[in-house]
């Protein structure tokens, strides 16, 4: 899976992978396996999360990461689900490239994207992320600590800290890996309240964050008239490819956009006409949406959440 | 008089538990059963009896949104019961404030049911208390387990809840026609934008410190008649948002009273009765 055509060490990593996956091998070489990575263009790698929720089997590895390499520095997009994802993930960078990581960024609050923090953190790392991002970090993040436990397990979350943004961006900010630059961009409340974008300029790849969801039905822990309205938003950004949340790596863009604005429009649809005849929260959670259902995957683990939660805000209109 | 001092109580130990609590609980398998300290200290030890066949306590076993858990607090009396509900209690065993909310039922309001959104921190029996106007303490209990994945019991988007704080909204529910309910009674629904939030820790790398705030003391009349009274806490969901029953006296006007925590009062009125 690690598409790096023309260096031959992509295929020594590649096969690092395989034997990785028989645990006595690792554990053997003291070495953290790497993670299977794609290159979707030059100097831009991703890695494909499963569509799962967490557990301690998958290690938390269910969202997409990736990390972005430039003359001078590396840049990584979110660090996964666990300390060890995360370590899988420098593992894999250290294999395709001997340039320092200078900076992670961190998509939004929520652990499959940030649990891994504590894997590249050191005083020679910039931590960015949205200007909300600590606030939502301080507010949610020892609940976190305690809630994926359950999921995770004691011996994958006893590793996990809670890093919080050095950087924040509050609407918009470029830094440059050397002769390439990032164009991180926050938004308005959508997915959470704190997500973030990055363009990589030089080859149009966004990595959307949990702005965009294929496959995986979206989640609304934000705002969904939010999420709704920035579609258009979004699809202005002048990208080619973008690199989904959660779902295959890489998708067209801005088509990708369309299958979440479809169920998000279905969603509220439903919702303000469960609101107008006077249906309560509990029915509405159970009902709205369900014509999506066949679309996507994991719909009954985050359907009846996302409508829950749109339900309490539109009844706002 | 003894409403506040649980909730003193409550809120007291919430900056300790938030900061150690969540964490400890998950590390012990099998957390003792905080229940009967909870009747000892919220109830005073008074003895409860078995409410099923009085009251119902209607909760999803999976809560979908940890922020927003939907429950409804039934509690209409038998027929030939001639005894009137004065209070209903309802405990979220496992949460840092476990004292959820208390409702004082007005004298002849004729609310039978009161539905609100919550927020549900971890795997948890609900307990919902009613006392009668004969002194009698009666209980029913729900589990609900708490939502997985990245679900957390904080706001969603807390600048638009501090943007509006205050402003209020009110509905009354135009009954089904085929509903079978007594016509005598009439449902409407009570919204009040407010954050309702926990507070926060100082966080170490940030500095972020936010105080609690969070609606405490609530009452709705129809015209000068109490319908319901309630004090409340952090548990109860961010917009706090009311559903419930009344039997009309007439009156032309609904009132509602609020205040938080940090003394803040809100106050709001709508005609009510006309044709729906």
């Amino acid at each position: 899976m690690l598409q790096r055509n023309k260096n031959p060490l992509a295929y020594l990593a590649y096969a690092l992978t395989i034997l990785s996956t028989f645990p006595f091998v690792a554990s053997a070489k003291e070495a953290e396996p790497l993670l299977l990575l794609k290159e979707i263009a030059a100097g831009v790698f991703a890695h494909e999360g499963l569509i799962e929720l967490t557990t301690q089997a998958n290690e938390g590895a269910i969202a997409n990461i990736g990390f972005i390499v430039g003359e001078d520095s590396v840049a990584v997009i979110d660090t996964g689900g666990s300390v060890r994802e995360g370590r899988r993930l420098a593992a894999a960078i250290a294999s395709v490239t001997n340039k320092p990581i200078r900076y992670v960024i961190n998509t939004h609050v929520h652990p499959d994207h940030l649990f891994g923090n504590a894997a590249f953190d050191s005083r020679d790392v910039t931590f960015l992320g949205h200007a909300n991002l600590p606030r939502a970090l301080a507010a949610r993040g020892a609940f976190y600590l305690s809630s994926f436990r359950r999921m995770l397990g004691d011996e994958l979350m006893g590793e996990v800290r809670i890093v919080t943004p050095t950087l924040t961006v509050q609407d918009e900010t470029t830094i440059d890996l050397g002769n390439r630059e990032l164009v991180l961009k926050a938004w308005p409340p959508a997915h959470t309240d704190c997500d973030l974008t990055v363009l990589d300029k030089r080859t149009g790849t966004l990595f959307s964050g949990d702005l965009v969801f294929l496959s995986h039905v979206p989640i609304v822990d934000g705002s969904a008239l939010g999420f709704l309205r920035l579609a258009d938003a979004l699809a202005a950004i002048p990208a080619k490819q973008v690199v989904p949340g959660h779902g295959p790596v890489v998708a067209d863009w801005p088509q990708a956009l369309e299958a979440e604005r479809t169920y998000l429009t279905r969603l509220v649809k439903d919702i303000r006409g469960m609101i107008k005849t006077g249906e309560s929260l509990g029915a509405a959670a159970q009902k709205a949406g369900q014509s999506e259902r066949p679309k996507w995957q994991l719909f009954d683990e985050y359907n009846p959440r996302n409508a829950t939660a749109g339900f309490a805000e539109l009844e706002w209109e | 008089m003894r409403a506040s001092s649980f909730l003193g109580r409550a809120g007291g130990a919430l900056a300790l538990a938030i900061g150690l609590g969540a964490g400890a609980l998950a590390q012990s398998p099998a957390p003792p059963d905080p229940w009967p300290s909870l009747v000892s200290d919220l109830f005073h030890g008074r003895a409860m009896q078995n409410g099923e066949g009085l009251i119902t306590l209607d909760a999803p076993y999976r809560a979908e949104d940890a922020a927003l858990v939907p429950m409804t607090l039934g509690f209409e009396l038998p027929p030939g019961d001639t005894r009137q509900v004065k209070k209903i209690t309802l405990v979220i065993d496992q949460n840092p404030a476990p004292m959820a909310a208390s409702f004082e039922i007005g004298a002849n309001s004729g609310v039978t049911s009161i539905a609100t959104r919550l927020r549900v921190n971890d795997y948890t029996n609900v307990h919902e208390v009613a006392e009668l106007s004969d002194g009698q303490l009666y209980v029913v209990q729900k589990y609900v387990k708490a939502a997985g994945g990245c679900s957390a019991p904080a706001g969603k988007n807390p600048d638009e809840a501090d943007a509006h704080i205050g402003k209020m909204r009110f509905r009354e529910i135009a009954a089904k026609p085929d509903a079978a309910s007594a016509p005598a009674l009439r449902e409407a629904q009570l919204m009040i934008r407010h954050p309702n939030n926990s507070g926060l820790q100082m966080d170490q790398v940030s500095h972020l410190y936010i105080p609690a705030r969070y609606i405490d003391g609530l009452k709705v009349f129809q015209g000068d008649d109490l319908i319901f009274a309630m004090e409340g806490g952090i548990s109860i969901s961010e917009d706090p948002n009311f559903r419930f029953t009344y039997k009309p006296n007439g009156a032309k006007i609904m009132r509602v009273e609020a205040r938080d925590s940090g003394g803040k009062e809100f106050k709001s009125e709508w005609p009510i009765g006309g044709e729906m």
